[in-house]
């Protein structure tokens, strides 16, 4: 009988500083260089190189242009949608949050673990996607107020709303306004989270299947390992989606603070 | 769950390398790169749209060309057709003018033979009636042993011959 498997679905998510960074400080603030900092660089790198390599600015475009130039196409249609012609504006930064959070999803699925490499997924820490979600916020707050004033806080009262319901809708409204920057960093994190945990729950099963005797290997292992690979299948889409969902409410956000109602 | 055991230990070098890390690719590529892509994207699609303006008015103007082509050309036909009438009718007057002098020359010369003939006849007719009145003469002088004048026997003959 081979030993239990030690599958600790959560040990993925644990953060280790890399190469004796550990004690790294700025003005008392630990900044060592973990291993989340180290993919969020393999990001950067990659998708700067993506980026880089579509911009040969040809008018007839290779594939690779065509690639890029459809990402920023995508992103550009959605702010035109959402926004309008002010929507431009926020094109790199809604670009650069869709594609790092997209890179960075896919990146972390990648199945390096065959070569004794651990991808690890940035965007399944809430600290990650709670300061993404607090910039989107913070561009909505400035926006707001830099373009509206005090006049912003007409957002929280939807025209035609009766004059005694005014303060209990503002109140209502406020706090959903207000609930925005946790659902957002929120639905990341748990979104990215759930799927590698079910991963690596079911590879336990898997190895633990098939440890324990053939019968167990086929009724538990086989069938395991093929829901694996459609979840993994599954976990790809839900990588664009929530990227895709990232920067759409992020971009709906900043309409509201561009033109109100 | 190590996103909350570890909060507290990894919150700052999280912040800071995101900050860091986010910021760079934002002013790198967001700033930097994206720009330049899109640009090319709408310089492209006014490429476009300039050329298939540029073909359309082409096109009109190839239209244009060929409708005063065909003008031109159906004048020119016209005119062709009426140089070619003209020609037809000058040689018509010609040939009727050649025509009408080769008669008048072959009238004159008819007329001509016609006299000759009719002159030719009446001496003909002469040299008979001085054959024939020496004929009556002889015929006379033989039969009857009359010696009878010429200017008489020729005055029976030109009497008798008048007479058919």
């Amino acid at each position: 009988m081979a030993e239990q498997a030690k599958v600790d679905p959560m040990h993925q998510f644990s953060i280790e500083p890399l190469g004796g960074t550990a004690n790294w400080e700025i003005a008392g603030y630990n900044i060592a260089f973990t291993n989340s900092a180290l993919w969020m660089l393999i990001t950067a790198v990659v998708l700067t190189l993506f980026v880089a390599g579509g911009m040969k600015r040809q008018m007839v475009p290779g594939r690779w242009q065509m690639a890029v130039e459809t990402f920023t196409g995508f992103i550009d249609d959605m702010l035109q949608a959402n926004i309008g012609a002010e929507g431009r504006k926020y094109l790199p930064y809604v670009f650069t949050l869709f594609m790092f959070i997209l890179f960075a999803n896919l990146l972390g699925l990648l199945p390096l673990g065959v070569v004794g490499v651990h991808p690890f997924t940035f965007t399944s820490h809430f600290t990650v996607t709670g300061i993404l979600a607090i910039i989107s916020f913070a561009i909505v707050l400035i926006v707001g107020f830099k373009k509206h004033g005090l006049h912003f806080f007409s957002l929280f009262v939807p025209h035609g709303t009766p004059l005694p319901m005014i303060p209990l809708i503002f109140i209502i409204e406020l706090v959903s306004f207000l609930v925005r920057p946790f659902s957002l960093a929120l639905r990341l994190f748990v979104a990215m989270m759930a799927g590698h945990v079910l991963l690596e729950v079911l590879s336990s099963f898997v190895i633990d299947g098939t440890n324990a005797g053939p019968g167990f290997g086929v009724m538990v292992g086989i069938p395991s390992f093929v829901l694996m690979i459609a979840i993994c299948a599954l976990e790809l889409l839900v990588s664009a989606i929530q990227a895709y969902v990232f920067a759409l409410l992020t971009s709906l956000y900043i309409n509201d603070a561009e033109n109100l109602h | 769950m190590p996103q909350i055991a570890q909060l507290a230990e990894t919150y700052s070098s999280q912040i800071f390398w995101l900050l860091l890390i986010f910021g760079a690719l934002f002013f790198i590529v967001g700033r930097g790169m994206v720009p330049k892509v899109v640009d090319t994207v709408s310089q492209r699609d006014t490429q476009i749209a300039s050329d298939l303006a540029a073909a359309q008015a082409a096109r009109e103007q190839a239209d244009r060309e060929e409708e005063a082509w065909r003008l031109r050309e159906n004048a020119s036909r016209a005119n062709a057709q009426a140089l070619v009438a003209e020609a037809k009718a000058e040689a018509g007057r010609r040939n009727e003018t050649r025509l009408s002098e080769a008669q008048t020359r072959f009238d004159a010369q008819l007329a001509d033979a016609d006299a000759r003939i009719g002159a030719s006849r009446d001496q003909a007719l002469s040299e008979i009636e001085t054959v024939a009145a020496e004929a009556a003469q002889d015929i006379v002088h033989r039969l009857a042993g009359v010696q009878v004048p010429a200017a008489q026997a020729q005055a029976a003959v030109k009497e008798a011959m008048h007479h058919g």
